[in-house]
């Protein structure tokens, strides 16, 4: 790559060891400086076209066709909403059990993948270290425990998921008003057998994720980091919550800007607005406005709004975390890693807590009630608050979809890290080198974007730079991934 | 009494009642041949050609052509089998199968039988057709993307429920099943009770709510491959 006399544009296209496709693009100008940088995801809304006319008891096994990557997560909140429809506002304790269940093996296989194969390269080896080796095969050479770890830890995670929906992607599992299946004594032991190790993996990962960012605060610190808002489904008693909560909002200091709002109301307070340069919509709190309203979702958030964990080993955790910030929400961008790891350990917890209730082999799955033709399902995905909202018709066919999915919500937020990170480290830079370009990947990745979600496409694709003029000529590029 | 009829099938001798179809007589023997289009109590109709087999080398739609002394049979060699599967392949991208998301899934002949018969892919390129869903009626929904114009529905509804509520409507590539009031599917006389509804093999004609209510594991075709029901109750091929 060349210091190119003139201004230029720096294209990162695609993003790698993201979910999905994206792109980003940096203007400098003639003295190298930097004059805008985003990050362009191409959101494909087809999706809620191809849904209508489809009956809505369809609708949790059809959405997972949205992505790949994060199918519980769709199948859930599109369970929750088609539970309004048929009018089963409280299930049974075995079918919200279940679910439950389903929910954190999603959990602790979405961060698990994201920390072990996505992130730890960057971590381990250093952002800007040699790029043939930083990547999951070269930490599967240095830290083969590790790396053998988070397999493992995926797979139990893949295995609960298999238990509770039937399969690993495109599973039934949660169904109009509860589930199709329980979870079989057999099931049940075969998970407890390997709880410990399940934890104890969990914990090392947490302790990484913890000492490496206090080891290297001042520098982590800054990285991509601005004030925000924050915004998560908590449950009614505060406690954090990923399947069922009501919606809260803090700013950046940890000022509540709503609390305990009902899931159906969320367009009340939540609204997208469209920017001309991107597919991809921003959402924002209607009382702050687009300008500022604009909030992050996802690990950070949910720890930063919650008042507690009900498991006791990430309450204590939360309780350290939180006292790096004297209590007040923790603005970091680096900070999600250590917020996901502290998430993992919960699911642990809560998955060999769940384990031992006998609720999960009731035989009572499923309830009905009085039918309705509107509803909302919000859920708390790995990557942040997913927002689906259905409405039917009398022959009860899909008349109207809305997904806000977790990476819409963060696609501010991600913005501004690349925007922050690119004028530390580009601006007025002679060379720009694949080191820098990484770390702006690296400030992307924290967030643990799933492009294919956003995108509402499927599949994935390899990374790309090039260096673009002011005249839109390519005048270098770099092919990655 | 009726003097059997004696032919060959697959190298096999089997004796059958006269009057019978080769594929009743070779499954009354244990023999499976594929199909979609015929359905126990139901008038056959040789459309679907997937039961198609080799009489002294010739093919034939095996549910509608009758047995006879010393016919030779092939159903199961390398050529039928070949032809068969471009049959299942032709119905697969002839209509919109999304099985990954379709309620009928594990349930449902045409994948049971694109399984039996290792297909991954169609080896055509999907068509894509417009078809349009009936979700009139209050308790049944027909979704013709799915159907596979097998007819069964047509003959259980004459046949059997006495109501005509199903019939095919356009020809050519424009075919289509059709029912019988310009209101749709809720303004004929269909009940949920209705044989037509009970025969359909994919998931065009569907209980409304029922959804994905069987778990993965306890659907039909989960365990034992469409045909083994037939292969396993009589004849040498029983283990
Ligand atoms: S009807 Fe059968 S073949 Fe068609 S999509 Fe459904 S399961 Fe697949
Ligand atoms: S609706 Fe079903 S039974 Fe009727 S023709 Fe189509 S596939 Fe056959
Ligand atoms: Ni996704």
């Amino acid at each position: 790559m060349n210091a190119n006399q003139g201004s230029k544009r720096i294209v990162i296209e695609p993003v790698t060891r993201v979910e999905g496709h994206g792109k980003v693009t940096i203007q400098l100008d003639e003295q190298h400086r930097v004059t805008q940088a985003r990050l362009h995801i191409v959101e494909f809304r087809g999706f809620e076209r191809f849904i209508q006319g489809r009956p809505f008891w369809e609708v949790p096994v059809l959405v997972q066709r949205l992505c790949g990557i994060c199918p519980v997560s769709h199948h859930l909140a599109a369970a929750k909403a088609v539970d309004r429809l048929v009018g089963a506002d409280e299930l049974t304790p075995t079918a919200t059990k279940l679910r439950l269940l389903m929910h954190h093996g999603q959990f602790l296989q979405s961060h698990a993948l994201h920390f072990f194969h996505l992130c730890s390269p960057d971590l381990l080896f250093g952002f800007d270290s040699d790029v043939a080796q930083r990547n999951v095969i070269g930490v599967a050479g240095r830290y083969p425990e590790l790396a053998k770890q988070g397999v493992l830890l995926r797979k139990f995670g893949q295995e609960i998921i298999q238990a509770t929906a039937g399969k690993k992607i495109h599973g039934t599992g949660a169904i109009p008003g509860g589930v199709n299946k329980n979870l079989s004594p057999a099931e049940r032991d075969l998970f407890l057998g390997q709880m410990d190790q399940i934890l104890g993996w969990s914990r090392s990962a947490l302790g990484l994720a913890r000492e490496y960012t206090l080891d290297n605060l001042e520098r982590l610190a800054p990285f991509g980091s601005f004030d925000s808002n924050h915004l998560s489904i908590v449950r009614s008693d505060g406690a954090y919550g990923i399947y069922d909560g009501l919606l809260r909002a803090r700013d950046a200091a940890g000022k509540l800007i709503f609390d305990q709002v009902d899931n159906q109301e969320y367009d009340r307070y939540i609204a997208e607005e469209v920017r001309s340069w991107s597919y991809m919509k921003f959402p924002f709190i209607r009382s702050i406005g687009p300008e500022l309203g604009w909030y992050r979702v996802g690990p950070l958030a949910r720890v930063n709004n919650c008042d507690f964990f009900d498991t006791p080993e990430a309450e204590r955790e939360r309780q350290g975390f939180m006292e790096l910030t004297q209590g007040k929400p923790n603005n970091l961008t680096m900070a999600y890693h250590w917020a996901r790891m502290i998430e993992m350990l919960h699911s642990a917890e809560k998955i060999q807590e769940l384990l031992h209730d006998s609720d999960l082999q009731g035989e009572d799955l499923v309830v009905e009630g009085e039918r309705r033709e509107e509803a909302v399902g919000i859920i708390e995905a790995p990557r942040g608050t997913l927002f689906h909202h259905y409405r039917i018709n009398e022959n009860d066919q899909i008349t109207m979809a809305n997904l806000i999915v977790s990476t819409t919500s963060n696609n501010e937020a991600m913005n501004q890290a690349v925007r922050k990170v690119a004028e530390d480290t580009l601006d007025g830079v002679p060379e720009v080198t694949e080191g820098m370009l990484n770390g702006i990947e690296v400030a992307i990745r924290a967030y643990d974007p799933c492009l294919s979600c956003a995108t509402h496409a499927l599949g994935q694709m390899p990374l790309r730079v090039e260096l673009v003029d002011m005249d839109g000529n390519v005048v270098d590029s770099l092919q990655k991934g | 009494m009726n003097k059997t009829v004696i032919f060959l099938l697959d190298g096999e001798v089997i004796e059958g009642s006269p009057g019978k179809t080769i594929l009743e007589a070779a499954e009354d023997a244990g023999k499976y041949i594929p199909r979609l289009c015929a359905y126990k109590g139901l008038a056959p109709h040789g459309s679907c050609r997937v039961c198609t087999v080799l009489v002294n080398g010739r093919p034939q739609a095996s549910c509608i052509q009758p047995i006879a002394d010393g016919i030779v049979v092939e159903s199961e060699s390398a050529e039928v089998r070949e032809l068969r599967r471009g049959v299942i392949e032709m119905l697969f991208v002839e209509g919109n199968h999304f099985c990954m998301c379709c309620e009928k899934s594990g349930n449902c002949e045409l994948q049971a039988l694109a399984y039996r018969f290792g297909i991954t892919a169609p080896r055509y390129p999907y068509l894509f057709p417009k078809r349009e869903v009936d979700a009139t009626h209050p308790y049944i929904l027909l979704d013709r993307n799915r159907c596979i114009q097998c007819g069964r529905c047509v003959r259980a509804s004459r046949d059997v429920d006495g109501k005509n509520v199903f019939q095919f409507g356009g020809r050519g590539a424009g075919k289509r099943i059709a029912v019988n009031a310009a209101g749709g599917l809720g303004k004929t006389d269909a009940a949920v009770i209705d044989q037509a509804i009970e025969v359909c093999p994919v998931g065009a004609i569907l209980r409304k709510r029922v959804g994905f209510r069987v778990p993965v594991g306890k659907r039909k075709f989960d365990h034992q491959p469409i045909g083994s029901d037939i292969e396993g109750k009589a004849g040498p091929t029983a283990v």
